[in-house]
């Protein structure tokens, strides 16, 4: 897979504040990539340096291949979904669409051909001439991404564009971004605060917190596979228990805990001693005794459909939580009772405390 | 600047930044500027123009201060055009409160249509309204005659006229500013004062006026200002005795023929009126950008 | 409660008191043109006649007036609009600090007398051998209809959602393009509005015209003249046609306004 994009240690900094430091990733040409992180992570920084409506002060971006340094947002073969879609209001949706073509010095005729052909592929034919503030929200969100592809960018930045939508209409558009991904072919960086979107369309995801790169990797591999420990409690529900380091071999850790030595898959990097956290995940963790046991008081048990989440506390009064499928719900412990939990050290990851 | 050329591009960025200096800089510095060097200079025949007779010194300035008709001609002027502002503001200030807290939005756009259209008008028009009403035989005389509230006619025209005049002239001004201040207060804060025991006129000493003082400064800024600078109302409804000192001005220029004179008049205006628009803004504690709405 | 009526009864009062103010000037001037006396006015009433409107269509004078104003007045158009433009733009993108020193400059001619901005102008162009007349008053009245247009153009600028103009940018629009096909359509309804306040401007202005205006006569020059010199009702014919046009000018445009609120609930 050729690289379409790639940061080559970029930062940027406004007056003294850092908002991204020595930032690199490559993103294959055609992938649906996603940056994941909390607001004022830097996120949006990194996709408009992208656009190039900033000038990173270090690093590259290249686009193809190509140094993008110097060229400006109409210069580079990228084409933006803002948070509030920016479409243009007094312009009918058609002229929306073929903005760009406009720009580029396309007829008239053949714009409007091609406006009419993009309206068909976001199922809104015959919508060509009515206003944008005659819209609904989804149908304006698929004229802001038909207005993008319009273009034939290269790489396709959007920067939260779902976020305006009720829950409904945003996971209905979510799958709809994704075949439409597909069928372009489109190299889409996207951008967003909300995991299970980024778990649910992309085909990789970089994580991002205060500024500095976390980890980029498949949704699969960040869930199960946390590089730090702020993508482990990032990234998915977990129980996160605090110890110290004292064995490893095999790619396992032992950890001791308050609750006892507990064990959990380990990368290279630990060494024993060191302060190191244990993290499972709630659907991890079965009731009864087993090779890595925590007992906890429940103190409440959420029916949530599928599963059954238990909340319960440990000796130490760290908090834990269990998912209980609905099928077993029989074995779940009763709240105000004390109960055991196990999980196969393999579902559990130790990493280093930062 | 950078922000200007980044936003446009060089191409528009210097367009509009040249369109911009060159009012400023010609249309609006340059001239005071000019202003200020002829006020400072002695009139001179053109053959002695340049020659040693023609430097700078205060003489005009002060031949105004000594010239007692000229000299009262501005103090009353300052006064009347202050006496203006005060008389519009009380005129004013309960029809803005009243649109602003206590018409219903049928009412309210009624309202303010009405106050627009005759400012839609001409000031000089406007001013001939006035001029007929007050005529000696005019409808006014008339009418006051009729009632018996006066037994000869009366001779309006002179400070009287020019106050009536400049008055109804002035009304949007100050109308329009404490509108816009009263609108923004909040309905509950009357009615818990009202709640609270306070009577009517406490209530817009101690609530109201407080919250609009920023559109009252406005309002009798402009007032003043235009009253000061104004020459339709002096000239057209006034007296011999009620000169303005603008007609002052104007006869230094088309007149007088004395063109330095008059510029040191017109700029001893400019800074009275500048003063007192700096001064109420600073007592008010109004910002400049408040004022230009 | 009966002191709470009473009080509500004299503000009912002062209220039609109030409109009597504002409109019986305009109605007494207007009802004037149609008195056969020679002096304008309402008493006595001496017959109806329209042949005041006929001795103001005659005056050749009249027209001369009108003719140099609606000259004066496209032509402050046509450079008010740009530069004041140009000056809402430039103010709202600069920086704070610079901005409110700019702000200052700027709005000062509103703050400046017109008699003075006239003399000023005057003064100056005198200098380089230009004395009034057509282009002088023009330049006068410019000097601070600018800043109107300008206030009106920040105004609407405030609602302005810059993320359209980096869509464009981002979608490969030239900033010229940018401009004309996104932020100019933008400020349409602004400039129409200022406009129509820049040409009401100039056609009413007297302050500052009278003393750049040289030989030339406004409008307004020609009325006010004409009340010190021999004032006739035709003068009141003139004023009718000018208030009945500026009223249905007022509402025409408030009509058109109205039409398009409602015809774009959501944009």
């Amino acid at each position: 897979m050729s690289h379409s994009v790639e940061l080559d240690g970029i930062g940027m900094s406004f007056g003294s504040t850092r908002a991204v430091s020595d930032v690199s990733f490559t993103v294959g040409a055609g992938e649906f990539f996603s940056i994941l992180g909390p607001s004022g992570c830097g996120k949006t920084t990194i996709l408009r340096m992208i656009a190039g409506f900033l000038e990173p002060t270090e690093g590259r971006v290249l686009i193809g291949g190509r140094d993008m340094r110097g060229l400006g947002p109409n210069q580079r073969p990228t084409a933006m979904i803002f948070q509030s879609l920016a479409l243009f209001p007094l312009m009918p949706v058609w002229e929306n669409i073929a903005f760009g073509l406009e720009a580029r010095g396309m007829g008239k005729a053949e714009r409007r051909k091609r406006a009419d052909d993009l309206l068909r592929l976001i199922a809104l034919e015959g919508y060509g001439d009515r206003m944008p503030g005659e819209l609904s929200g989804g149908q304006r969100q698929r004229v802001a991404i038909a207005r993008a592809l319009a273009v034939e960018p290269d790489v396709l930045l959007l920067d939260e564009p779902l976020s305006a939508l009720d829950l409904k209409l945003r996971q209905h558009m979510r799958a709809e971004l994704r075949s439409l991904q597909k069928r372009t072919g489109v190299t889409f960086i996207y951008i967003t605060h909300d995991q299970s979107e980024a778990l649910a369309m992309s085909d990789r995801v970089a994580v991002m917190s205060a500024g500095l790169l976390q980890q980029v990797a498949t949704p699969r591999q960040l869930y199960d596979n946390p590089a730090t420990p702020f993508v482990a409690s990032f990234v998915g529900e977990t129980n996160a228990i605090k110890g110290r380091v004292s064995a490893i071999g095999d790619g396992v850790a032992r950890v001791d805990t308050a609750l006892g030595p507990l064990h959990g898959r380990a990368d290279g990097t630990l060494a024993i001693g060191q302060a190191a956290t244990l993290y499972v995940r709630p659907e991890a963790l079965v009731p009864g005794v087993g090779a890595n046991t925590l007992r906890a008081r429940v103190s409440r048990m959420d029916f949530e459909g599928a599963f059954a989440l238990v909340h319960g506390q440990f000796s130490d009064g760290a908090a834990l939580t269990a998912a209980v499928p609905s099928t077993r719900l029989a074995d779940a412990p009763a709240p105000g009772t004390d109960a055991s939990f196990f999980f196969a050290p393999e579902h559990a990851v130790v990493l280093a405390d930062a | 600047m950078r922000d200007l050329y980044a936003r446009f591009g060089g191409g528009l960025a210097t367009i509009f930044l040249s369109l911009v200096l060159i009012w400023l800089a010609a249309m609006v510095l340059a001239p005071n500027l000019m202003m200020i060097d002829y006020a400072l200079r002695p009139n001179l025949p053109p053959a002695q123009i340049g020659s040693e007779a023609d430097t700078w010194s205060l003489d005009n300035f002060l031949y105004l201060a000594n010239e007692g008709v000229h000299r009262a001609i501005f103090f009353k002027t300052v006064w009347a055009s202050a006496l203006v502002a005060a008389l519009t503001l009380v005129v004013c200030y309960p029809i803005a409160f009243w649109m602003a807290q206590r018409a219903t939005p049928g009412q309210l756009s009624i309202a303010l249509m009405l106050v627009i259209i005759p400012f839609f008008i001409n000031e000089v028009l406007r001013t001939l309204a006035w001029f007929i009403i007050l005529a000696y035989r005019g409808p006014l005389n008339a009418v006051l005659q009729g009632i018996g509230l006066i037994d000869a006619p009366i001779r309006w025209q002179g400070d009287g006229g020019v106050l009536a005049g400049m008055v109804y002239a002035y009304i949007l001004f100050m109308l329009l500013p404490i509108y816009n201040a009263i609108e923004s207060l909040d309905r509950s804060q009357l009615e818990a004062a009202r709640d609270l025991g306070s009577p009517t006129w406490r209530t817009h000493w101690r609530v109201v006026i407080p919250h609009a003082k920023a559109g009252i400064a406005t309002g009798c800024v402009f007032t003043f200002m235009l009253a000061a600078g104004s020459y339709v109302a002096p000239a057209l409804l006034g007296s011999p005795g009620s000169r303005w000192f603008t007609e002052i001005i104007y006869n230094w220029f088309f007149e007088g023929g004395d063109w330095n004179r008059g510029a040191a008049y017109a700029l001893t205006l400019l800074v009275l009126c500048l003063a007192v628009v700096l001064v109420t803004l600073r007592l008010f504690r109004v910002n400049l950008t408040d004022v230009a709405k | 409660m009966t002191a709470d009526r009473i009080f509500r009864g004299l503000f009912v009062l002062y209220l039609l008191a109030f409109v009597i103010y504002l409109f019986a000037p305009l109605l007494i001037m207007s009802v004037a043109a149609f008195n056969t006396s020679r002096f304008p006015t309402v008493i006595p009433w001496q017959g109806t006649t329209m042949d005041w409107f006929s001795a103001m269509w005659a005056d050749a004078a009249m027209w001369r007036a009108l003719w140099t104003s609606a000259i004066v007045a496209v032509l402050v158009v046509v450079v008010a609009l740009p530069v004041g433009t140009a000056a809402a733009l430039v103010l709202t993108t600069l920086h704070s600090r610079a901005r409110s020193v700019a702000y200052a400059v700027m709005v000062s001619p509103l703050l400046t007398p017109g008699v003075v901005i006239g003399i000023s102008t005057l003064i100056l162009w005198r200098q380089v051998g230009v004395g009034g007349g057509i282009a002088l008053i023009v330049v006068a009245q410019t000097t601070f209809i600018i800043c109107y247009v300008m206030l009106m153009v920040m105004a609407r600028l405030q609602r302005f959602d810059r993320t359209q103009e980096e869509a464009a940018l981002g979608l490969g629009a030239s900033r010229v393009m940018v401009f004309r096909r996104v932020l100019l359509p933008f400020l349409r309804p602004a400039l129409l509005a200022s406009g129509g306040l820049a040409i009401l401007q100039s056609v009413e202005n007297y302050n500052t015209t009278l003393f750049v205006r040289g030989f030339e006569t406004p409008l307004t020059v020609f009325i006010a003249t004409k009340v010190r010199t021999g004032l006739t009702p035709a003068v009141n014919a003139l004023a009718l046609v000018i208030i009945a046009a500026t009223i249905i000018g007022a509402i025409a445009y408030e009509i058109a306004r109205r039409r398009q609120v409602t015809a774009r609930p959501r944009s």
